[in-house]
Parts: structure tokens; C-alpha cells; sequence
């Protein structure tokens, strides 16, 4: 049993390849966006944003994360101090 | 005026309580729909209930082989459908299990020759007579997987614990979503524990994870389905095999029975425990 846990743990097993590859395959047939589409939303995201707000463009992580059967967009967009425009 | 009844009326008589509908559908072909249709069917109707299986494989037939009653066509699903006979005459009733019944698929047309308007009044017609109605879906997200999920009451999604087969669950999963059937219960068909042990195979936690939605049942790969099948006898009769005893278990689930699940990947899981239940002394 130890010597099965062990492996279990140490080795990428066919069957982890198999899970981590189907969740994101899952994730991209439920939302019908692939990772290059979700770059260009990315990059479309900072420009509306920075419209606004200045922003860290480099430091913006969009990703998408799964509960149950629902898929979520998680923005984390950093927002640069705003020092200067206070009087 | 009809009046609360317990159970269900005898022949003739108006049924108090309507049948249900169960639609056994995969997306992908090859999974064990057929196999699973026939043997819950098969689970049920040997419990006592009367059963009624349904092919909606139109073109494709293949429910009538797996129950062995191949022999004794005259009419199918299509000539229902289009006045040709009275329902009646389409069922064949299983010798072995008289509360058993089928009604095959035509083999010579295709699947627009039944709309899901024609699978609604057909369900109607035999929710009246029978406790169970359990319609084989045939592969695919067309006209065919629309027409035997339009009557269902409840919709079982049967896949096996390989990529291919789990990507096109999730996908007919969504697709059930949408119709608001409300969410489909699970079969993982034909796991080989010793595989999952090795972390070579899919677990059934693994699956349900991905898939996100209720377990009903997890069937272990049993040779004796194929033994079973190649005489045309439901595997549910075969009171040693691992597999038939996993397809009673959804029969009872479905009738509202908690019959609690057992780890198939543990050492001492599924096989074990199953092996000294069915054969005391260990196999």
C-alpha cells in the first residue's frame, strides 16, 4: 500500500496526464474560448482598463477557474498608485 | 375521478401512477448504452416491475440482440409511429422475464423518420401500462439523441474512464442541461480496477470530478457481459458476475434505494468485498 501510495505520488501516472489534460480540454468545450482567444480577451481587457485605471499590464493574470459544471473568468488586475493625481 | 393509489393498476385498468422514462444516452459510441439500457431494464423488471425497453437506434438496431429476443420481430418503433400496427403488436415480450418488453428499432430506415414530438405521445401512451420505460439513445448529439431524450424523465449518461468517451459525456451532459431535463446521472462502465490501482486508468473519482455530476452507478470490465450478451441473456441473470451485480445496483438506486457505492480502486474495494458476498471463500 505504501509502496502504491508512493507511486501514486512520485510518478505522473498515465491516468494524472489523463485528468490534467481533460480538464482543460472540458474547460475550453464548456466556454467555447481556447487559449489563444483567451489571450486576445486578456489583451483587450488592459486596454479597456487602462482607459480608466493605470495598470500593470505585465502583472494581469486572467484565468478561468471550474466549480461544479460552472466555468468563471478570474481577473486579477493589479492597479498602479495614483499618487500624483491627488492634491 | 380518479382516487390515490399505492402501487400501480393491472392491465386494462387506468394507472394511478404514471411510469417513468429513463433515457440511456453517452455522446460517444461503444461505451455499453445497449448493454446498460438492456440490463437495468432487465434489473427492473426481474424486481417485479413491469418494463418496457425502448430502441431508439433507429437504423442501428442492436437491443433486441443483447436481450436475445431477435427472433420474434414482426413490427418496430417506425411502423408505431406511422399507423402501420397498434403498439401492442410492436412489444415483444421476454420469455424469461414476462414483466420484460421491447419494442425494437427499424433496421431499415433512418432516424428522421421519428420526430420528438412521435417519442412524446409514444411515451404517453406507455407510461399508462408500464412502471419503466428505458429508451436506448443512439450515439451522436442529432436527431436520434434528440428524439430519445424528448420523453425522458430521467436521463442516465454512461461513459468509460478514457479520455474520449469522458470529453463526449461532458458534452452530452451539456446538452441535457439545456433541454432542462434537469441534471443526468452517471454510469462509468467497464473499470479496470487493476489498472486504476497502477494509476494507468481513470478513476471513478477522477471521472466525477471532471464530469461534475451525480454517480449512479460504476460497473466493473467483466468478461461476463460479453458471455452473457454472445447467448442474448441480460448479465443481471448471472448472479456471479461483478458487472451484473453493479447493474442491479442502478436498478435499485433508480427505484430510490440507497444502496451505498464501494470503492472500486482501494485494495481491498469493490472486488473484495463483492467477491466474498457473491462467493464466500474468497475468488
Amino acid at each position: 500500500m505504501s509502496n502504491f501510495l508512493e507511486r501514486l505520488f512520485t510518478r505522473n501516472t498515465s491516468a494524472q496526464q489523463a485528468k490534467e489534460r481533460m480538464k482543460l480540454v472540458l474547460i475550453h468545450d464548456r466556454t467555447d474560448l481556447s487559449p489563444g482567444e483567451l489571450e486576445v480577451l486578456k489583451d483587450e481587457l488592459i486596454e479597456v482598463i487602462s482607459r480608466h485605471v493605470e495598470i500593470e499590464p505585465g502583472a494581469v493574470r486572467i484565468e478561468m477557474a471550474t466549480e461544479g459544471r460552472e466555468q468563471r473568468l478570474i481577473a486579477d488586475i493589479p492597479i498602479r498608485p495614483t499618487r500624483r493625481k491627488r492634491k | 375521478m380518479l382516487l390515490p393509489n399505492h402501487g400501480t393498476l393491472k392491465k386494462g385498468s387506468i394507472r394511478i401512477m404514471p411510469g417513468k422514462v429513463v433515457t440511456v444516452t453517452s455522446g460517444k459510441g461503444g461505451v455499453g448504452k445497449t448493454t446498460a439500457t438492456a440490463n437495468i431494464g432487465a434489473a427492473l423488471a426481474a424486481a417485479g416491475k413491469k418494463v418496457i425497453c425502448v430502441d431508439a437506434d433507429i437504423g442501428l438496431r442492436n437491443l433486441d440482440v443483447v436481450l436475445g429476443l431477435e427472433n420474434r420481430i414482426v413490427y418496430d418503433l417506425v411502423d408505431v409511429v406511422e399507423g402501420r400496427c397498434r403498439m401492442r403488436q410492436a412489444m415483444i415480450r421476454d420469455k424469461r422475464l414476462p414483466e420484460l418488453y421491447l419494442i425494437p428499432a427499424a433496421q431499415t430506415r433512418d432516424k428522421n423518420a421519428v420526430s420528438p414530438s412521435d417519442m412524446l405521445r409514444l411515451a404517453d401512451e406507455l407510461r399508462q401500462e408500464f412502471d419503466w420505460i428505458m429508451i436506448d439513445s443512439p450515439a451522436g448529439i442529432e436527431r436520434g439523441f434528440r428524439n430519445a431524450i424528448a420523453p425522458a424523465d430521467i436521463v442516465l449518461v454512461v461513459t468509460n474512464p478514457e479520455v474520449s468517451a469522458v470529453r463526449d459525456a461532458d458534452r452530452i451532459i451539456g446538452l441535457v442541461e439545456a433541454e432542462e431535463k434537469g441534471p443526468p446521472r452517471l454510469v462509468i462502465n467497464r473499470i479496470k480496477p487493476d489498472m486504476v490501482r497502477r494509476g494507468d486508468m481513470l478513476s471513478a473519482d477522477d471521472v466525477l470530478e471532471l464530469l461534475a455530476i451525480e454517480l449512479i452507478g460504476m460497473v466493473p470490465d467483466d468478461d461476463a457481459v460479453v458471455m452473457n450478451t454472445n447467448r442474448g441473456m441480460p448479465v443481471v441473470l448471472d448472479n456471479r458476475s461483478r458487472a451484473g451485480q453493479a447493474f442491479r445496483n442502478i436498478a435499485q438506486r433508480l427505484q430510490g434505494e440507497n444502496v451505498p457505492f464501494v470503492e472500486m480502486n482501494s485494495n481491498d474495494g469493490f472486488f473484495g468485498k463483492l467477491a466474498r458476498f457473491i462467493r464466500p471463500g474468497g475468488d
